[in-house]
């Protein structure tokens, strides 16, 4: 799946920390079995598109649940990725934090290197079953593995491991079997797939459900262009990653390291913030201690500091996005806005939002996603959610009781090198000042245009009630002049309707005032005549004496 | 059917066809319609009544705000071509239940109240110059009338002075069709806004005494008892004196006696009577009759905001009624007829009464 061989060895880091999160599984978002499914699905698709992403892959992606006996499950999921190598499948699937991640920053939709052996860890735990994983790489070689993971040790037990020749297909296949309970409901495999297609329409995604085959088929066949690749962000770092960073680099004075292993630092800032932090800019990086990472970290802060590059970014813009909307809602219409790149704490972020309005939507709904990933739990704690709280959607014409109710689904995507979540399970986008500003200048953007397209229907509504009006007393008129003249009821109210057809139209611009107002001057005047007598009719002065002459007549 | 009838089925038809030929000629359907409102009327002061001006507004079809009321206005003089038809004579009740229906495909009625076809109706008594009685319709009437006088009424004769304690009901259509005067010994007519002052003025057989006729329209004199007015002043030449409370309600029923309406500005001639006279009460009465200030009513912000907008009036410009509505907002009270019974139960039709006519003490 996402770790293949592009990965260089020599990065990848083993923690051992299964026994913690064997004991902690909440922490990672298995707190339910309905959730567990979820999680699971989650995962093992979150890396198919990255894999198939990586390699400029359309992706094709096949999800089967299949329910084995009462709250247990066989989960399925399969890609059309550059598969994996045979000596990499045990410590993808087999460890926990093995990843590259944290020493490679791009926009990817996994970070930590946890989701998927967790996946393993869970079914391990929750049915003693192995994980069983298929991958080939396109040369008519399959690599079959069964495994399970060692906690204590957190290494990949390999329970079978055989080589299947002569299938041609490239590719990755992960079969779990689980505890879990299949719903479809708000927050499920069902509305995360969903979701997905919405977000990553380039992909086709079939999911074989225990309630039948559900096709997500494919909107636009074009891939967004490939994220690149940045250093951290000085601003951005943490203790804890810095002394990793000093342990894990090639470099030979903590200058060299300040400028190699950063994004945008100069010699001159280097020197500035060794000057600062007290340490000689030729000190062995294996020489700094933690308290003296303290001091740099501290200097950081007081030096100017060049913004991280943005362009490492990939939006799917509006036309993707307009594509996922349309293909999974059916809208009537839909607004989408990009906003420029911005940056928190050093991280580079992009926020991009689409509204679809009407048609086939019937109840309203935020969506939220990060990186392409939709994020279905935890909605209130989530920046996003803050931001959609705190537009005023009835300027826009969108009725809101904090969030617009309606035809209306909100979709907001923020996009990062390293998307800042509340927690592990990654449900939340945490609520720097700076992201919920972004999204809520998108969404309000967004807004307008739905405003106007809303302001034009309401307009052409007026305009069809207007005209409504006109026919609607056609009929009684013409029988009163038939009784009044003997006039034929039929053709006297044909006349009318004539009339109205042919004339209504221009009576329109004239109210618009774009038509040239001085081709009927004879008729505005006197409306307005009736219109100020109907006002003047109603002065106090004259209540209560025409009331009582009212009463005589 | 008369004459007079057939005249007005004329110009109802006639009214109709001018519709019609717009429509034949693609014309936006409209009609012209007086505006009976402050902005188009003037105080005629020859004739010292209220006329209406000639500013009309334009009915049009194709304005959505006129549309519905267009075709009401059809409604109603059709309805009315009706009942001429018919030679019946119904009221504006039974005219808006004849024409309350839903119209076809919608949810909406015709009219949804009486309120949507009185004014629909004054509107074409004012396009075509023409009476509601005339249209054969009525109002409730109200009103009542004793006296020393005989009334024809569709072949009765009635004698005013045999009443009893409830008087002659005067009807609604007061017209010459249907009301006659017969042998009058009564030298003026008082009328009296209260019914309840009316009552003891009856009681007391003040009439009688005074040799008058004494009539009340219960408030602001309907149509039936403004014409009656008229007549008997027009026809028997008996003054009229007006007794309302002192206040600015009370002023404005006989300015409205004596002048017209602005609602009603087109039938002022017909209605109003020029040459009434106020007889009371005025806050100036409180000195002269020696009416003790405890009966006296303080004036509230409508009052004074009301008698503000008087002094600008027209028909209130002579010195007199602007000394008695400026000594009003002086003294800051008001008062009712009620408040002459402080002074005794028959001050009012032994001392009062007879002492303002006697001195001639009205305002004009």
């Amino acid at each position: 799946m996402t770790k293949q061989e592009v990965v260089e060895p020599n990065i990848h880091k083993q923690v051992s920390i299964s026994e913690f999160f064997e004991k902690n599984r909440h922490l990672l978002g298995y707190d339910s079995k309905i959730k567990a499914m979820l999680i699971i699905v989650k995962e093992g698709v979150d890396n198919s598109l990255d894999a198939t992403e990586e390699v400029d892959t359309l992706p094709d992606i096949y999800v089967k649940i299949e329910e084995l006996e009462k709250e247990k499950y066989k989960i399925v999921i399969r890609d059309n990725g550059p598969g994996i190598s045979k000596n990499q499948i045990p410590k993808i699937f087999g460890t926990l934090l093995y990843g590259s991640k944290f020493h490679r920053l791009r926009q990817s939709r996994g970070q930590q290197g946890l989701g998927i052996s967790m996946a393993v860890l869970y079914a391990q735990l929750t049915t003693g079953e192995p994980t069983e994983v298929l991958s080939s790489r396109g040369n008519g070689r399959t690599n079959k593995f069964k495994l399970k993971i060692d906690v204590k040790k957190n290494e990949p037990v390999i329970l079978s491991e055989e080589v299947i020749e002569g299938r041609e297909w490239k590719g990755t296949q992960v079969t779990f079997i689980c505890e879990g309970i299949y719903r479809e409901h708000k927050q499920s495999v069902l509305e995360y797939l969903k979701q997905t297609a919405i977000s990553n329409p380039y992909a086709n995604i079939t999911f074989d459900s225990p309630s039948g085959k559900i096709d997500f088929k494919r909107g636009v066949e074009k891939l967004p262009s490939q994220p690149g690749e940045i250093k951290p962000h000085l601003a951005g770092v943490e203790l804890g990653i810095m002394v990793r960073m000093l342990h894990d680099t090639s470099t030979r004075s903590i200058l060299g390291f300040l400028t190699t292993e950063f994004s945008r630092v100069g010699k001159t800032t280097a020197d500035e913030i060794c000057k600062k932090s007290e340490i000689d800019p030729r000190t062995s990086p294996s020489k700094i201690t933690d308290s003296d990472v303290i001091k740099i970290i501290k200097a950081v802060k007081e030096v100017k500091l060049t913004r991280p590059p943005t362009d490492c970014l990939s939006p799917l813009g509006s036309t993707s996005i307009e594509s996922g909307l349309k293909k999974e809602l059916d809208p009537e219409f839909m607004a989408t806005v990009t906003r420029p790149p911005e940056v928190y704490r050093g991280w580079p972020f992009q926020i991009e939002v689409g509204i679809a309005y009407g048609g086939s939507i019937t109840e309203s709904k935020l969506m939220r996603f990060a990186n392409r990933v939709p994020l279905l739990y935890q909605q209130g704690d989530c920046a996003i959610t803050k931001s959609a709280q705190g537009v005023d959607w009835k300027r826009y014409g969108i009725e809101a009781d904090k969030l617009p109710k309606g035809p209306v689904v909100i979709f907001a995507h923020m996009i990062s090198v390293w998307v800042p979540f509340t927690s592990e399970s990654k449900e939340a986008v945490a609520s720097y000042p700076v992201i919920i500003k972004e999204v809520k200048l998108a969404l309000q953007e967004a807004a307008r245009k739905i405003s106007l397209y809303l302001s034009g229907i309401r307009k052409a509504q007026a305009i069809a009630e207007r005209k409504s009006i006109f026919e609607r007393y056609a009929h009684e008129t013409a029988v009163a002049l038939h009784e009044l003249t003997g006039s034929k009821v039929d053709e006297v109210e044909k006349q009318i309707k004539d009339i109205v057809d042919e004339r209504w139209q221009d009576l329109e611009n004239e109210k618009n005032g774009d038509s040239n107002k001085n081709n009927k001057p004879e008729e505005k005047p006197e409306v307005k005549e009736e219109k100020k007598a109907a006002k003047t009719e109603e002065e106090p002065a004259e209540e209560k004496a025409k009331k009582e002459e009212k009463k005589g007549e | 059917m008369t004459d007079r009838a057939e005249d007005t089925k004329q110009e109802l038809t006639k009214f109709g066809k001018g519709v019609v030929s717009q429509i034949k000629e693609k014309d936006t359907p409209s009609i012209n319609l007086p505006i009976r409102t402050l902005a188009n009327v003037f105080f005629d002061e020859k004739n010292s009544v209220i006329r209406l001006g000639n500013k009309v507004s334009k009915r049009q079809y194709l304005n959505v705000a006129h549309t519905r009321k267009f075709m009401q206005t059809m409604m109603v003089a059709a309805e009315c071509k009706k009942i001429i038809n018919q030679n019946v004579y119904t009221s504006i009740r039974d005219l808006y239940y004849a024409l309350k229906r839903t119209i076809p495909d919608t949810k909406e009625n015709t009219f949804e109240e009486q309120a949507e076809s009185d004014p629909i109706l004054e509107d074409i008594e004012a396009a075509l110059n023409t009476l509601r009685e005339k249209l054969h319709l009525q109002a409730d009437r109200k009103g009542y009338l004793a006296g020393n006088i005989i009334i024809k009424d569709t072949g009765d004769e009635i004698d005013a002075a045999k009443m009893g304690s409830s008087g002659w009901a005067i009807p609604s259509n007061a017209e010459s069709e249907r009301i006659q005067f017969g042998n009058c010994k009564a030298e003026y007519v008082l009328l009296v806004e209260k019914d309840a002052v009316w009552q003891r003025l009856n009681e007391d057989k003040f009439w009688k005494k005074q040799n008058c006729l004494i009539l009340t329209g219960k408030g602001q004199p309907a149509r039936g008892a403004r014409r009656l007015v008229n007549r008997l002043h027009r026809e028997l030449k008996l003054p009229i004196y007006v007794l309302t409370d002192a206040d600015v309600w009370g002023y404005y029923i006989y300015s409205v006696v004596k002048q017209g309406s602005i609602n009603l500005s087109f039938l002022s001639d017909r209605l109003g009577t020029p040459n009434a006279q106020f007889i009371g009460l005025t806050t100036n009465d409180v000195q002269k009759f020696d009416i003790p200030k405890n009966v006296t009513i303080k004036l509230n912000d409508q009052d004074l905001k009301r008698a503000n907008e008087m002094l600008k009036y027209r028909w209130f410009k002579a010195k007199e009624w602007q000394d008695e509505i400026k000594h009003m907002l002086n003294v800051g009270y008001k008062l009712e007829l009620e408040a002459l019974s402080a002074k005794g139960i028959k001050f009012i039709s032994e001392k009062y009464l007879p002492e303002k006519i006697e001195k001639k003490d009205f305002l004009p």
